[in-house]
Order: structure tokens, then C-alpha cells, then sequence
């Protein structure tokens, strides 16, 4: 049976996590390369790194935080930001990394992604859309991209960029909602359906999970193959283990130790 | 103490085989050298890529004679892995041109076809854990209970054997896949052990214990 996606994602800047994991038996809860053993213990199913930083000197750091990670955990790792170019995407998946996210860089130029997959292969070509919804006078709604944060609207409709980064060789989508990100309200659950509804390539929800439940939307509701969260699991509010048994018992599909 | 040849025809990430190789106690060797190749006490084919793009750089380098000496004729245990056993079949239709397809290295009676679910709802391409169901027992499953045999796999294309003997066990996604397969010396499977945590880990540390 083809097992539901759990994955945890970590925000690194500067090497280190971004408010840090609290766990218990963690020695240093911002050291992303703990917090990953720690999650590949628990059983994650795959995990997410996203380089926030902002420093052009500092964007090596991730490269070794890769490295070490890919050295103690045999798990697919996917990392993201500020990807532009593709020796980025080479130098990352030389330190370890399974799959390659790419987000504003594909908005701005749509062929870097073809680029990509042609160079490595679409399995490790993830296209991030940061997506939120849009009124539009006199018409219906609809969710356009975003980026820098979801603070710069682009006008772009997610539906058809989303089809279009498929087309050129993107291999899975990352899909988060700016309206629910950080809002614990669970996912925009019709933003994600309509965008796994209408891709064949495997579509990860995230953004705005608060409870386990969330977990179960996205995937019964949103139609997601897999689902991210960070802070319910960072926080040490659920384990991994804690979800999956949830999901389970929602009748999902997962990958449990028994 | 001999080392484990990781072989090397120009796909950048064997760092995850390699990392997983030393992890069990073994040193790895990426290489595409035929004494390195000569004196390895195992050899893996890892796989990320077009397999078009593949063979040509397998032949280019001469790598297809290399391990048709060292591991079909002289026995040596081989694992090949994800593209690196779909590389084992007769043909695949990966971007096959004009509907000529790739001609691969041919050691089983199979061809690489693209995965068709029969349920719309599932994604191509097949990216995920998945549990695989034995059709028969091997060493390289020695020790992992049957309801952990639960895998990573990232493939669009599948092979399809002939030889019903061949194949150890299959995946469900709305189609069988072929998961691991294996004959005498040689034995490949469609995930990657090498991405599949503890139970991938237990099959490394198998294959790299494997004497035939």
C-alpha cells in the first residue's frame, strides 16, 4: 500500500534553526543537523530544509548542514531557498540532497525549471508556490502567486502556473497558502484540491496546520500526497508518531513502525 | 580490508550510496576504473537520471564491459539500484526517440515501460514510501519482518520481466511494479534502500555481507 507523506520542515538561517526545536534529548535545539536525526529517529517520512539566509557570505553554511545530515540520516531530504541558478541546485545535491525546491527563481524565469529537470531529472525538481487568495471585482476569486513572503503579488494565477511548471519538468509541487501560513487554521483546502486536482505530479500541502486533523484534511480533503508542518512537531506539541497514529486511525494510509 | 565499488558514470548524487555504504562499516570507493572495479569485494550501480543519458556514458567509458567481466563472469556481488536496475533490462521507452527505444545492458529478459496506475487519483511520478511484497525470499531481505518492508521509490517508469523467477517481490500502485529482482550473483531494486531508512540500511548492510 502507497503510504501517506509526513514531513517536517525546518527553517535555517545561517546554520542555524530558526527558533529552534524543542525536544526532549536535544542537546542543541538550533542545530538543524540535530533536530534532523531526531526526526529521522521519530520516523519521518521525508524532511525539508529552507535556507532563510539572507547573506550572500552565509549561503554556504547550508551546504555543510546538508552534508552532515545526509551523513546520519537515510531519508529523502528536499532543500529550498534562494536557488537560482543550476550549480545551486548541482552543489546541494553533491552535499546530499535528494530534491531541490525552486521557488521565486521559476517565477521570474519559468525556464529554469525545464533547465533543471533536463540537467537532473524531474524526481528532484520540486517547484515551491507560495499562493494567496484574490478578490477580484466583479469576477469570482482566485489564488494568484506571491512571493518575497507573500508580501509581492505577481498577478499570476496558481492554477495555471502550477501547469505550467509541470510541463517543464517540475516533479512535485510544494503548495503553501500565505493566508493560512502560521495561522494553525489548517490548509487552504480548496486552493490545494484545485492545484492537486489538476497536476499528475504528486502535490505536498502545507502552511496553517494547528492540529492533527489539519494533517488528515489535507490529504482526505486537499487531495495531497503528502503533508508539511513545522511548528506543531518543532515545539514538541505532537511527535511524528503521535500524527501518524492519528492519520491511521482516520483510515489514511501511513508508514508505522509496528 | 577490500572496498566496496560504488560505480561512477557521471550522475552527481551518489553521496547518499556512499554515505550509506560507510554507515554499515564498509569503505566505498566511487569509481569507474577497472582495477578499482577488479578489487572490489562488492559493487553497486546507483541510479539518478535518463536512462538514454545513462548508457551513453556507460559505454563511453567502457563500463559495460568492465562489470560484464567482473560481475557476470567472475561472480562478484552487484547491487544496482532505482535507473541503475532499469539499466539491466533489454529496452526501455524513457524518452525513447521516434519510438525507437534505449537499448539497455540486457543481463534480464525485461523491458522498462512507463507506469500506468489504473486509478487516475495516483500521481506519476510514483514518489513515496511503498510497501513491497515478497514473492519469494532473498538474502538481502535476511532479518526485516515482512511488515516493514516498506521502501522510498522516485520513478516514472517501471521494468517488466519476462522471467517470472527473476523477481522477488512487487509494489502495488494501481499497477504491480517490479521492486526487487534477482538472479545468481545480481540483484537491483526500483527504490532506494539508500533513502529508506532503517529497513533500507538492514538491506545495505545485507548486500554488503553477501557472499554467493
Amino acid at each position: 500500500m502507497f503510504k501517506v507523506r509526513v514531513i517536517p520542515c525546518l527553517d535555517v538561517k545561517d546554520g542555524r534553526v530558526v527558533k529552534g526545536v524543542n525536544f526532549v534529548d536535544l542537546r542543541d535545539a538550533g542545530d538543524p543537523v540535530e533536530a534532523a536525526i531526531a526526526y529521522d529517529a521519530a520516523g519521518a517520512d521525508e524532511l525539508t530544509f529552507l535556507d532563510i539566509t539572507a547573506t550572500h557570505e552565509n549561503r554556504g553554511i547550508i551546504l555543510d548542514v546538508v552534508r552532515r545530515t545526509a551523513e546520519a540520516c537515510f531519508m529523502p531530504l528536499t532543500v529550498g531557498g534562494g536557488v537560482r541558478t543550476v550549480d545551486d541546485i548541482k552543489t546541494l545535491l553533491r552535499s546530499g540532497a535528494d530534491k531541490v525546491s525552486i521557488n521565486s527563481a521559476a517565477v521570474s524565469r519559468r525556464e529554469f525549471v525545464k533547465e533543471a529537470a533536463e540537467k537532473f531529472g524531474e524526481q528532484c525538481i520540486v517547484v515551491a508556490i507560495d499562493a494567496k487568495r484574490v478578490k477580484r471585482p466583479g469576477g469570482s476569486d482566485r489564488w494568484e502567486i506571491f512571493t518575497h513572503g507573500g508580501r509581492n503579488a505577481t498577478g499570476i494565477d496558481a492554477i495555471e502556473y502550477a501547469q505550467e511548471v509541470v510541463a517543464l519538468g517540475a516533479g512535485e509541487i510544494l503548495l503553501t497558502s500565505m493566508d493560512r501560513d502560521g495561522t494553525r487554521q489548517g490548509f487552504d483546502l480548496p486552493l490545494t484540491r484545485a492545484i492537486a486536482d489538476s497536476v499528475p505530479v504528486p502535490v505536498i500541502a502545507s502552511g496553517g496546520v494547528g492540529n492533527l486533523d489539519h494533517l488528515v484534511d489535507g490529504v482526505r480533503e486537499g487531495h495531497a500526497t503528502g503533508v508539511l508542518a513545522a511548528s506543531i512537531f518543532h515545539f514538541g506539541e505532537f511527535t511524528i508518531r503521535q500524527a501518524k497514529d492519528h492519520m491511521v486511525r482516520a483510515g489514511l494510509p501511513m508508514r508505522i513502525d509496528p | 580490508m577490500s572496498h566496496v565499488a560504488i560505480v561512477d558514470y557521471g550522475i552527481n548524487n551518489v553521496r547518499s550510496v556512499r554515505n550509506a555504504v560507510e554507515y554499515c562499516g564498509f569503505d566505498p570507493v566511487v569509481t569507474h576504473d577497472e582495477d578499482a572495479i577488479a578489487d572490489a569485494s562488492h559493487v553497486i550501480l546507483p541510479g539518478v537520471g535518463a536512462f538514454g543519458d545513462a548508457m551513453t556514458n556507460i559505454r563511453a567509458r567502457g563500463i559495460d564491459a568492465m562489470l560484464e567481466r567482473h560481475v557476470r563472469e567472475k561472480g562478484k556481488p552487484f547491487l544496482a539500484v532505482c535507473l541503475g536496475m532499469q539499466l539491466l533490462a533489454k529496452t526501455s521507452e524513457e524518452h525513447a526517440d521516434d519510438n525507437v527505444a534505449h537499448r539497455g545492458l540486457g543481463w534480464f529478459d525485461a523491458d522498462v515501460l512507463r507506469l500506468m496506475p489504473n486509478d487516475p487519483a495516483l500521481k506519476i511520478p510514483h514518489m513515496g514510501w511503498n510497501m513491497v511484497a515478497k514473492e519469494r525470499s532473498h538474502p538481502i531481505l535476511a532479518g526485516i519482518r515482512e511488515s516493514n518492508l516498506a521502501f522510498y521509490f522516485v520513478h516514472s517508469f517501471a521494468m517488466r520481466c519476462n522471467v517470472e523467477s527473476d523477481v522477488v517481490g512487487y509494489a502495488q500502485y494501481g499497477q504491480s511494479v517490479t521492486a526487487i529482482i534477482a538472479r545468481d550473483n545480481v540483484v537491483a531494486t526500483q527504490f532506494h534502500p539508500e533513502k529508506s531508512q532503517d529497513s533500507g540500511i538492514e538491506l545495505v548492510s545485507n548486500f554488503l555481507r553477501w557472499n554467493p
